[in-house]
């Protein structure tokens, strides 16, 4: 017993085993490096007054050009642009979590209770669907309907005896065009996991709920949604993770790549962050706003899971 | 059995509701299948009928003028689909590789790396360099810009799935699987890709199956870094269409100018029938493999 005990708490040395899995995982760690860590050391360009000299490396103008301290960051706050990205960015995420939520769980407990399953199968697989195109495909669907000479929703207003809208150019329309795809193409998504969940549940304690007299709508409060909390909670935990990024495909494609009229309803971080790429402002400052998000997120993530672990240890997820 | 029919009976929703919920759910079905059965009867219009009615949903007159004229730019299409289908295999081998490998190894308990590693999964979780630095790093450092690898190498990984896998094989694996292999002479190499990898098709599915449909709808890697015309996959091409419909006009027949010949192009249709192109292949497999995307979803949303 004390000859085992003392095997235990003595130091494992690294055996054969070891090299092996390390060689094995070696190609994985490396993309790591590479793709997930080189790019963290990228925060020294928002400190810095990027300068291009022709014939050298990019680390070498990285190097000789001079510390910006915080001006770029100073830069980036103050510009006109900063307060209408904030707000756009959080607006945005807040109804797409809220609603998103309350439309897949809805759609979950619906579902579930469907009386032939076969046609829930075949829901199931039809709301998936546009989860599956990509915003680019999308953006020609928004087109072909919204389009003002031969759009749909323009030729239906005409049949109706109203006037056609210029919809891309009419700023006000957006924010619930935007929502509406962003809740239509996720809606099948979220309600799968959910599903997934519900039908998890051990179907005993809906008999013994029934042998007691429970109502459909008791059962639903006292066994499924109780049920479905943690994962519900440990998804708005993601979600609020992500509440600094945006989905750039819908913000940029859907709009047609952002069209001056939309610029203000339309534009967030990463559209800001992609067009200034596309463009030649100045590398150290857009660094600045990248960076800017990459902070905020992790705080987010961080504080959220903070908040969770307070109210409900069990649902944290570090 | 008469009495378990009777308490199903029972424990399910009114009539009446479930006739409201199905009338809700085919109204949402249609709602996700509409707008492509739109675009599609817009490919098929023809332009003298677009001219004239706009869309519609059932074309006054058809017409096949924009899969010929894409027959007729064949040369574009095909060669962006083949890079479309190149990329997506590339990526999917070497997603499934890196991530079954890591996944691998973070789930054996005796690796003496395993406390690190788990911090380097874990870290691109909560925080990245962001979009910027990453750029900067793929185009001006690895110079990937305009090679195949610029559209492969950043989507290949996610800590997300590496931990999903490493749920999995925790899970379905027994550890005396292992150690008898190891006990039998085999090495860790050897014991991954003949015992583990055989048994782990679902997860193995599920990963190909989520980098598959990344890599074939991945148009924002193509808009970042590439610019040569020949490493243009489908979801680019349609991109670039976006803002230069004659993008793809480039080879004039029956003795038209170039001028003359972008001129003539159904431009409406065109653009339809490539998103038509694109879409058709994904909704033609998706169905089947649902199973498999359904059953990832499920596992990594399993706190691991």
């Amino acid at each position: 017993m004390a000859v085992k005990k003392r095997n235990k708490t003595k130091k494992r040395r690294w055996t054969k085993d070891d090299t092996e899995l390390t060689l094995i995982s070696l190609p994985t760690v490396i993309w790591f490096a590479l793709f997930s860590y080189l790019p963290m050391f990228g925060i020294i360009i928002a400190f810095k007054n990027y300068k291009l000299s022709p014939g050298h490396g990019f680390l070498y103008n990285l190097v000789h050009s001079e510390w910006a301290g915080w001006s770029n960051f100073t830069y980036f706050f103050k510009s006109n642009a900063f307060w209408m990205l904030l707000r756009n960015t959080i607006l945005y995420n807040l109804v797409f979590i809220a609603l998103g939520a309350v439309v897949a769980v809805g759609l979950a407990l619906m579902l579930s209770n469907l009386r032939n399953k076969l046609a829930s199968k075949a829901y199931q697989t039809m709301l998936f669907f546009p989860y599956f195109m990509s915003w680019v495909v999308i953006s020609y669907i928004v087109y072909a309907v919204l389009t003002p000479e031969k759009g749909y929703m323009n030729s239906i207003i005409a049949a109706l005896g109203g006037t056609k809208i210029m919809w891309y150019q009419e700023a006000k329309y957006w924010p619930y065009i935007l929502t509406f795809l962003r809740i239509w193409k996720g809606m099948g998504y979220g309600m799968v996991i959910y599903l997934a969940t519900i039908t998890g549940i051990d179907p005993s304690l809906y008999e013994a709920a029934v042998m007691d007299g429970a109502t459909k709508w008791q059962q639903m409060k006292h066994i499924t949604m109780p049920c479905i909390k943690p994962v519900l909670i440990m998804m708005l935990i993601l979600d609020a993770g992500k509440i600094f990024y945006s989905d750039f495909g819908l913000f940029y494609q859907a709009t047609g790549g952002i069209p001056a009229s939309l610029y203000s309803v339309a534009s967030t971080f990463d559209t800001y962050i992609y067009k200034a790429i596309q463009s030649s402002a100045p590398i150290g400052k857009t660094a600045a706003a990248s960076f800017f998000q990459s902070v905020c997120c992790c705080v987010t993530i961080l504080f959220t899971n903070w908040v969770v672990k307070k109210i409900d240890e069990d649902s944290a997820i570090m | 059995m008469a009495a378990k029919v009777k308490k199903k009976e029972i424990n399910q929703i009114k009539k009446s509701t479930n006739v409201f919920f199905n009338i809700i759910f085919i109204a949402l079905s249609a709602l996700c299948i509409f707008p492509i059965v739109f675009v599609f009867s817009i490919s098929v219009s023809s332009e003298e009928s677009i001219q004239k009615n706009g869309y519609r949903l059932i074309p006054e007159e058809f017409s096949s003028a924009a899969y010929q004229f894409l027959w007729n730019e064949r040369g574009t299409i095909l060669h962006a689909t083949f890079m479309s289908i190149l990329v997506t295999a590339l990526g999917i081998l070497l997603s499934v590789l890196l991530t079954t490998t890591m996944g691998y190894v973070v789930s054996r308990n005796s690796y003496k790396l395993k406390g690190f590693y788990t911090w380097v999964i874990f870290i691109p979780m909560i925080f990245n360099g962001g979009m910027l630095a990453s750029y900067v790093v793929n185009a001006n450092i690895l110079h990937l810009r305009n090679t195949i690898w610029a559209l492969i190498l950043p989507l290949a990984v996610s800590s997300f799935n590496i931990v999903m896998c490493k749920t999995f094989f925790k899970t379905t694996i027994p550890d005396s699987i292992v150690e008898s292999a190891k006990i039998d002479g085999a090495g860790q190499l050897r014991i991954f890709a003949q015992i583990i990898l055989p048994i782990s098709k679902p997860i193995i599915a599920t990963i190909a199956l989520f980098a598959a449909f990344g890599y074939w709808n991945d148009w924002f890697q193509a808009s970042l870094y590439i610019s040569d015309s020949n490493l243009q996959t489908l979801q680019s091409l349609l991109n670039n269409m976006q803002s230069n419909i004659e993008y793809i006009a480039n080879n004039p027949y029956g003795g038209l100018s170039l001028q003359q010949y972008k001129a003539s192009m159904p431009t409406e249709s065109v653009r339809m029938a490539i998103a038509i192109v694109i879409v058709v292949p994904i909704a033609c497999v998706y169905p089947f493999f649902q199973k498999y995307f359904i059953s990832g979803l499920t596992i990594g949303s399993v706190k691991g």
